[in-house]
Formats: C-alpha cells, structure tokens, sequence
C-alpha cells in the first residue's frame, strides 16, 4: 500500500498557498488523471494542508493526509463532479463558419450567449431570440463584408476637410440644409431597422451580428456628418414631411428581416448610392462632395449585404420571390395616398445640382435630377433582375419603388 | 392530499426561499410531498421541532447540539439522518498578516496581548471551536489575549459569514492581529480580495468537525418512519449530474449528500460546555446571546 502511494504522481506546490492561486498547479495535475484516480501533493507554504482539505472539500476531491519521509505529504483523489457538471453539455456548432455543420440550421435557445463551438453546460437559460433560423438571416459573404467594413471605418473629423473655404448663394445653402435634413431622417429608418433586428439575431449567427452592428455605427456616422455639413454655415434643419416619413415608417414596421433588407437595403440603399453618386459628382461644395463620397462607399457595402443574403435565402426558397414582390406592391398601395418625395427635397436636389440662382443653371440641374432619377430606377431593375426576377417583373417592381427614394 | 412532510430551515439569506421551493419541486417530481417553515433563527426552530411543528430540521452543529440534548431531556431520540459532503471535517484557521510576530501557536507567548478577532457568538466556527481550542492551548479571552467579537445576524449560528469576512477586513485594516475562520473562507476571502495573496498567514487550526445536518426527533414527529427514510432516499439520490437539481446542490454547496453521522461533533459539544452556551438540557445560559 504504501509503495503503491509512493507510486503516485506527485505536485510540489512549493510555498504558494491556495489563497495565491496553487489551486491551479493542483487541478492540472487532475487533469491529468481519471475521476478516481490520485495523486500526491506537497508543499511548504503555513497551513496549506488546511487549505488543501478545503479546496478539496469544496471541489468534490477526496483528500487524506499522511507522513512520508519526514514530511507531510497529502493524497488528492479526483471526484468526479468537475467531469459531471459537463454531463449532456451541448456543443453549440463550430467557430469557423466555413467547415461543414459549423452554423446550425437552428440555434437552440439553451445556447444563449456562448460563443459558436463553445460547450455549454446543461441546464443554462434558455434566451429567446426570433431569428434563429439560418434561412431567415444568414449571408456567405458577412465575415468578408464586415472585415471590409472595419477595414473601411474612417473618422468624421479627420477624413472631411471641414475647414476648407468655400460659400454659396444663400438659397444654394439653404437647399443644402433641406437635402440634409432629408438625408438625416432616412439614415434614421437605416439605422433603426438593422438595430431592431440585431438584438433579435441569435449570437449563434455571430457574423450576421457583427455586420449589423456595423452597420448601424455606419448610419450613426453619416447622421454625424449630415448634421455637421447642415450647421457648417448656421442653419437649422428645415421641412421634414408626413409622406417622407410615412414611407419610411413602412421600414420600420416590416417584421421580416429578409423582406425589410430588401426594402431598406437592396432598394432604399441601393437608390441612396445613385444619390449619393449623384451629390459626389454635382453637390457645389467640397465638403458635402466629399462626405457624399464616404458615405455612398458605406452604402453600398450595405446593398451587398442585403444582395448576398436575400441571394443565399433564395437559394434554399425559391418560392420567396414571391413575398419580396408582394411587399413591392403592398409597400406601393400603403403609400398610395402620400405625396412621395417632397417637393422642398426635389427643388433642393435641382438648385444643388445647379450650383446657383440662375435660370442656365437650374435648366442643367433640372436635366441632372430627371437623369438622377432615371439612374435609380435603372439601378433598381439591375438588382432586381440579380435576383432572379424577369426583365419585365423586374421593371414593374422598380418603378412601384417609393418616390421617396429610401 | 397526504400530509407532507414538514422540514424546517432558517433563513440566513435570501437564498434559502430559492433553494427549498427547488427543494420541494424535486420531491414533488418523485411524488413525495413536502413542504418547508423558514424560521429567523435556530433557537426557534429547536423549539419547533421539540413541539412538533416540524418534522424535520435542517440544523446547525450548534442547533444539533441543542436538539440533540433537549430531545434527550425528555427521553427522546434525535437522529442525523443525512448531511453534505461538504459538512464533513471542516477546520478552523486562526490567520495573521504575514508581518506578524506570531509564527505558530506552539508559541503561547507570541499571543500574549494580543487582538484577536471573532465571528458571531454563536459561530461554531469562528467563535466555540475558536475559543475552544484556544482555552485548550491554555490561552483564556481577557486573560492573555484580547478578543474582539464580529457579531452579524445573531441566531444564525454563523451561517451569515459576513461575521467573518468583517473579521478578515479589520485584520488587515490593522485594527486586529488575528483572525479565526472556517478554513475555506480563508481561500475564499483570498479570492475575493480581502485577503491579498502572500498577505496572510495560517498560524493554528483548530481539530477537524462536522456541520449541518438533516435532524430527526423520533417519538415527535407527526412523520412515519417511512417518510422520512424516503425523504433521505430522495435526498442521496440527487445527482450532480442532473442540470435541473445541480443549480441547487450549488446554491446549497454540496456535490452529493451523505448518509448523517453524528461522530463530528465532539470538538462542538466540548466549546457549548466550557464555553457555558447551553446546559445538559439544552437550555440557552449565554447571557449576551441575543437573537
């Protein structure tokens, strides 16, 4: 018996007590050995027998204690209640997206918030959250969207030259002020719509989470920016219309999260990257151009989110075309009764791209939005057709696109 | 509807209502039916017992001690029917800073005059046992040393181990030279940072000792005899193993039961008598004992 002891493995916690962390030399040492099975331990620090006996009594370990050559000398044997708390765990998929099973059909709710591939212990809460299904959310191409999207984050203050000198006609400005105040509100409906949704996403799905979330600082910023370039020269902002945000109150009350990306993403965003085009190239100053710029790169990436995944959900429904045309139509005759864009937006758009007062250059402008306006809707049909929809349907559906243009 | 069986238990935190509703589901879910009385301390729960309002109690080592000897006053029997893993053959540890003069209690001397901190009155652990083993040492209380008392929620018998983590503070707020604490706590305050690593050292330990257990009254009790063997048929059967009864061998502090023993107690019946807590009948003859 007593060779067989001697026979043990054997830990020398030296003079670390277990009040400064020798529990840890201790448990690897179990780990080593199966629920049963012993090991030896000495050490030199005041009172760690105690100590040991406590541990091993909290921690479910056998201990005994017994005097060989001269000195104190503990035997451990491992319980098996660190084993047993890890009885039914379930594993909650794989971290890396690409291998195959890696992201569930359907996350269960008992996996709550553990990170993808992590084992969760039998008998944690179970956390409720309605999008957890594949289908409904996911997109291939998300990890790459977002790792281009941090990659693309640029800093307000520094990436526009805000101080560059520049003036416009009074009436020039105050156009500006009236295309922001626009902008502002519909990059509310983009930044509200992704947030409702996020919290809504299982933590399962952690790609689709982290483009979000992303995607919902984008609109912070552009909100930032809108605001800044409308108070750069002391205005205030201007008209906000019933019909303007009736059209982008339909946004916020779809439930779908493949139907309100479609509408918000793939059309809203979609046309607000022509628009944004549009301001680059013809907006009559260099910091309006500029945030025009950085936010229509932002925008699109968006789009991409919303084409990639309404692509992967078409895939596995095909019959799902018909719902998203469906929405088209009920989005249409929901706003049937309201004025679409506003006027005070549409003169706006005109007298920007004119640059100043004078009938030459509204003439230009005029021409410039009647273009704008045919390049949206063109850009509409191409996304469309992408999805699979026909020439013909794809037409259809990108003209009954709002008027207000998110 | 059977009449269930009735455990009582005392509320020293507001755990204690989660832990026995999850109780009394688990035996619901064997079809044993079993209902619980909260009291606010174990003096009145003794007392219940030994009227029989309970069943069963869910007792202190010094509500035990009590039980045990008022059961025996009236020519009854009190058994311990089941106890935790974790109730069996605690230590207590008498703790210093590291910069302290007193190396072991093999040095009386390094004692002397000394403050020494306390739990509640009626802490088993940081006050009887303590003291106990102290006077044993041939070291009395006001004679060759000073000792100051952390007294938190009274009547709880140190369940509350607020008593001890106060000690643990004053210790190494220099207001005290030493600390008594039931041994895990010493690790568990290290953990939670009271204690800093290497700040602290254990200079005695007191012999080992059982705590709580499950106390049958036979001859009291409305209970049959099969009741309470299947109560602790039940009990033994919770498995660590199980997600649904595991959150509540947690909050308990156990991994599995163990069949009771009354064998641990006789370092606790030695410190009740010399420290004149209860007489032979179990009547209370501490006289600062408020609860």
């Amino acid at each position: 018996m007593q060779q067989a002891t001697y026979l043990l493995p054997i830990i020398d916690i030296e003079n670390l007590g277990l009040d400064a962390g020798a529990h840890l030399l201790i448990k690897h040492g179990l780990g080593a050995i199966p629920p049963g099975g012993e090991l030896r331990v000495v050490g030199s620090s005041p009172g760690w027998e105690t100590q040991l006996a406590a541990w091993c009594r909290a921690q479910g370990h056998g201990m005994s204690m017994q005097q060989q050559d001269g000195r104190a000398v503990a035997t451990v044997m491992r319980g098996a209640a660190d084993t047993g708390r890890w009885h039914d765990a379930k594993h909650a998929g794989h971290s890396d997206a690409a291998l195959t099973g890696a992201v569930a059909d359907r996350a269960l709710s008992c996996w709550g918030l553990a990170a993808r591939g992590a084992t969760v212990e039998a008998g944690a809460p179970d956390m409720h959250f309605r999008l957890d299904r594949k289908d409904e959310i996911w997109a291939d191409s998300a990890a790459t969207l977002y790792a281009q999207a941090v990659a693309a984050q640029w800093n307000p203050t520094t990436a526009i030259d805000w101080d560059e000198p520049f003036e416009l006609p009074a009436a020039v400005e105050d156009a500006v002020a009236q295309l922001m105040t626009y902008l502002i509100e519909n990059e509310e409906a983009a930044l509200i719509v992704p947030a409702r949704f996020l919290g809504q996403v299982h933590p399962h799905f952690r790609e689709i989470q982290s483009l979000l979330a992303i995607q919902v600082a984008d609109e912070a910023r552009h909100i930032e920016v809108f605001t800044r370039r409308l108070r750069l020269k002391g205005r205030e902002p201007a008209l906000s219309t019933a019909g303007g945000q009736a059209s982008l109150k339909t946004l916020l009350d779809e439930p779908d999260f493949s139907v309100a990306g479609f509408l918000l993403s793939v059309l809203g965003e979609g046309t607000f990257v022509s628009l944004l085009n549009f301001l680059h190239l013809h907006a009559p100053d260099p910091v309006t151009r500029q945030i025009a710029r950085l936010a229509a790169r932002d925008e699109a990436r968006h789009v991409a989110f919303g084409m990639s995944h309404l692509l992967w959900r078409l895939q596995q429904e095909p019959q799902f075309r018909t719902r998203l045309a469906n929405a088209v139509q009920l989005r249409n005759d929901a706003l049937a009764n309201t004025a679409g864009l506003n006027e005070e937006v549409f003169d706006a758009l005109i007298l920007i791209a004119a640059g100043e007062f004078t009938p030459q250059a509204i003439a230009a402008g005029y021409v410039r939005v009647q273009q704008l306006i045919a390049d949206m809707a063109a850009g509409r049909q191409v996304r469309l057709e992408r999805l699979g929809f026909d020439k013909e349907a794809a037409q259809h559906l990108a003209a009954l696109h709002t008027r207000n243009f998110m | 509807m059977t009449k269930p069986l009735l455990l009582g238990a005392v509320a020293y935190a507001p755990k204690v209502v989660t832990i026995w509703e999850g109780f009394k589901e688990y035996f619901r879910r064997h079809d044993f039916e079993f209902d619980y009385i909260l009291y606010s301390n174990y003096e009145r729960q003794v007392e219940a017992q030994l009227d029989g309002s309970i069943d069963l109690a869910w007792n202190s080592p010094l509500a035990w001690i009590r039980a045990e000897r008022m059961a025996r006053a009236r020519g009854l029997e009190a058994r311990s029917l089941a106890m935790r893993d974790s109730d069996r053959d605690l230590c207590s540890v008498l703790v210093v800073r590291s910069d302290s003069r007193v190396t072991t209690t093999a040095d009386l001397s390094a004692l002397a005059g000394q403050v020494i901190g306390f739990g509640a009155l009626d802490s088993p652990q940081a006050n009887l046992i303590p003291r106990d083993h102290l006077r044993v040492q041939g070291l009395l209380a006001g004679r060759d040393y000073t000792a100051r008392r952390f007294d938190e929620l009274s009547g709880k018998h140190g369940d509350h181990i607020g008593g001890e983590r106060a000690a643990a503070l004053a210790l190494m707020a220099g207001e005290i030279d030493a600390a008594w604490m039931i041994d895990g706590n010493h690790v568990a305050f290290a953990r939670e940072g009271i204690l800093p690593a290497g700040a602290t050292r254990i200079v005695a330990h007191s012999g080992s000792y059982d705590h709580c257990n499950f106390t049958l009254i036979s001859g009291i009790s409305a209970a049959s005899a099969e009741m309470a063997a299947r109560f602790t048929e039940l009990l033994l059967a919770m498995d660590w193993q199980d997600a649904q009864v595991r959150p509540l061998l947690e909050l308990e502090g156990l991994k599995a039961w163990l069949p009771g023993r009354s064998s641990g107690y006789d370092l606790l019946i030695r410190a009740v008598d010399d420290e004149k807590f209860y007489d032979a009948a179990g009547n209370i003859l501490a006289t600062d004992y408020r609860y």
